[in-house]
């Protein structure tokens, strides 16, 4: 007799947990040959709101850590993703039907991108903070802080493409909502599997999967999100709607980038876009 | 008195008096214990089953919109710690009379809740709107303390104008069996009071078990008080839903024995509007309607409000909105 093969649920990723769709809905993933992969939860918006009343609870205790901390904790992410990268290449060559070699260099990209940022966490500040000069006898120092609660629409690269819109946000002390990509969901479920397993707090990244149409204007409207990036977003008119919907508490919005080469090196856009500068005053001498 | 089968009755039919007068059953200690034990025992499983059943109710659109208000309206909005000043009372007043300052339509709470030391304060900034002034009184939320420093604790807060008295009962003495003490207890205290309302506090945290909240329901309505309360908020578990049905099964039967109602407060631990609307489907389905009222039913809560806020603000402005937006007290 045959052994039957144990099937893995994909659930979402909210809040170090892995819960069911509040909505009880799934929708069908397939492969690049329109075979059936596997089902995915399908986000409602109840999910996206409570992602980001997680994301809300994980920011002071992920944006109070030091630099170094959090350097550490994302370089961990692309160890422990070292340790699973069969797993992942896999799972690129089924969803994305693409080339061992191929596949091999998207996880070997994925893994070095989280460590270039990584990297960068206790640099950025020096980068793009300054001591400014000023008519009086001050110090004038500005530094960047995180903007808060990010939401981010991922682009289609299941894996490198997450990658790079999630880890120079966290990198930088903010905490995100990330609706992954429709038609590639598994993976990000995937590597929410890494991110609970290496040292990251629940609540840092939330992963939905989903409908992007339905969940992002809940988002983009949010009153207590700081920041919608609109990487994925390929529907012209929904990113405008999206755009002016998050004006109303001003988010910071990153537009869409539909053409972008993830292989390519990012530079430092994906991590200053979503920071505030704070400028500070203080006396010199007595 | 063997215990009725029924689980969700909880009139013990034999002792009942009839005329609403319970002078044969309080005439003595031991008169007093053979009631209350009399009392059919509760049903642990049966309990908490009805009420995780009630909890699954879906109450939606016009219907949530109904609920919130109401739930806003019932608030008792507390402040019960050592590091209150009379600006943040200050402060809690003018948010119970106006929750939602954008929004001219939000309702108002129905009382602010305080230590008696701050219950002029409270007074001064209410008015006439109509908030009542509640005040913690008889040591809270302990207990201990001689019977005549509590009745002075009642009578400074019932003259710095306090309308409702919220005590504590003896722990110690009700679960020794010492009920006569904790009766003549509330009514010294419901007497104390004079026209203000004296809700009674229980602390089911402390009692250990369903069968002993019943017993005290029945002891504090018996005694006089016009609302019976779950906790002080200061211990844990403080109200619970299968502990907030058997009280209410309690008033429910009370009414129906003697005519009088009495009201409920949960109190403590409740935190989120969905949690709030579980608390009044069951008052609907155990008590009945006429105790869908801030006069018969009551939250006691601080943080509670601002999760109604929000849910009322999205459900008026289509879209979620965040706590940045509303006071943090």
């Amino acid at each position: 007799m045959s052994r039957i093969d144990v099937r893995k649920t994909y659930k979402l990723y909210i809040g170090g947990q892995f819960p069911r769709s509040e909505s009880g809905r799934s929708y069908v993933v397939n492969d690049a040959k329109g075979r059936l992969l596997a089902n995915a939860a399908q986000a409602s918006r109840k999910d996206a709101r409570d992602a980001v009343v997680a994301a809300r609870a994980a920011f002071g205790g992920w944006s109070g850590k030091t630099a170094y901390n959090r350097a550490q904790v994302v370089y961990r992410i692309a160890e422990v993703l070292e340790g699973r990268r069969e797993q992942f290449e896999a799972e690129l060559r089924a969803a994305e039907g693409i080339s061992t070699a191929k596949a091999r260099t998207y996880v070997d990209a994925a893994i070095d991108r989280l460590v270039w940022y990584a990297g960068w966490a206790d640099k950025i500040t020096q980068v793009v903070g300054n001591a400014n000069p000023v008519a009086g006898p001050y110090f004038n120092l500005s530094t960047p802080e995180p903007s808060g609660v990010i939401a981010v629409v991922a682009p289609r690269g299941a894996l490198l493409g997450l990658v790079s819109v999630v880890a120079p946000l966290i990198i930088t002390g903010n905490t995100v909502v990330v609706i992954a990509s429709e038609d590639n969901p598994l993976t990000a479920i995937t590597l929410g599997e890494v991110m609970a397993t290496s040292d990251l707090p629940g609540g840092v990244v939330n992963v939905l999967t989903g409908s992007q149409a339905e969940i992002a204007p809940w988002l983009a409207s949010h009153m207590d999100v700081n920041g919608i990036d609109l990487t994925g977003v390929e529907d012209v008119a929904l990113a405008t709607e999206l755009e002016a919907a998050g004006a109303d508490n001003l988010k910071r919005v990153r537009r869409p980038a539909p053409d972008t080469d993830w292989l390519a090196e990012p530079g430092l856009d994906r991590m200053t876009r979503f920071l505030e500068t704070k400028t500070v005053w203080h006396p010199i001498g007595v | 008195m063997t215990p009725t089968p029924s689980s969700t009755a909880s009139a013990p039919a034999e002792h009942a008096a009839t005329d609403g007068s319970f002078d044969d059953i309080v005439r003595s200690d031991s008169s007093l214990r053979r009631f209350l034990h009399g009392l059919p025992g509760v049903d642990q499983v049966g309990c908490e089953a009805r009420a995780a059943g009630l909890g699954t109710r879906s109450i939606k659109t016009t219907s949530k919109a109904f609920a919130i208000d109401l739930a806003i309206r019932m608030v008792d909005l507390t402040t019960l710690e050592g590091q209150d000043t009379h600006g943040k009372v200050r402060a809690l007043a003018s948010k119970a009379m106006r929750p939602d300052p954008a929004d001219p339509t939000c309702p108002a709470t129905a009382a602010v809740c305080v230590y008696p030391d701050m219950v002029a304060t409270a007074k001064q900034t209410l008015g006439d709107s109509g908030v009542h002034v509640a005040a913690v009184a008889t040591a809270f939320p302990s207990g201990r303390a001689a019977m005549d420093i509590k009745l002075a604790d009642v009578q400074d807060a019932v003259e710095a104008g306090a309308d409702e008295i919220d005590m504590v009962i003896d722990r110690g003495a009700f679960l020794s069996g010492r009920y006569l003490e904790v009766f003549e207890e509330i009514a010294q205290v419901r007497e104390a009071c004079g026209d203000a309302h004296l809700k009674v506090i229980f602390e089911t945290g402390e009692l250990q078990t369903y069968d002993n909240v019943r017993r005290a329901s029945w002891l504090a309505m018996m005694a006089g008080g016009h609302f019976i309360k779950t906790s002080t908020g200061k211990v844990q578990p403080a109200a619970t839903l299968p502990v907030t049905l058997i009280m209410l099964e309690a008033v429910r039967d009370f009414r129906e024995q003697t005519g009088q109602m009495v009201g409920v407060k949960p109190a403590g631990g409740i935190k989120t509007t969905k949690d709030a609307i579980k608390y009044l489907v069951m008052v609907n389905e155990i008590a009945g309607p006429d105790w869908l009222d801030p006069d018969w039913f009551r939250f006691g809560a601080s943080t509670l409000l601002n999760d109604l806020l929000m849910q009322r603000t999205k459900m008026t402005t289509g879209r979620y909105s965040g706590p940045d937006y509303f006071t943090l007290d």
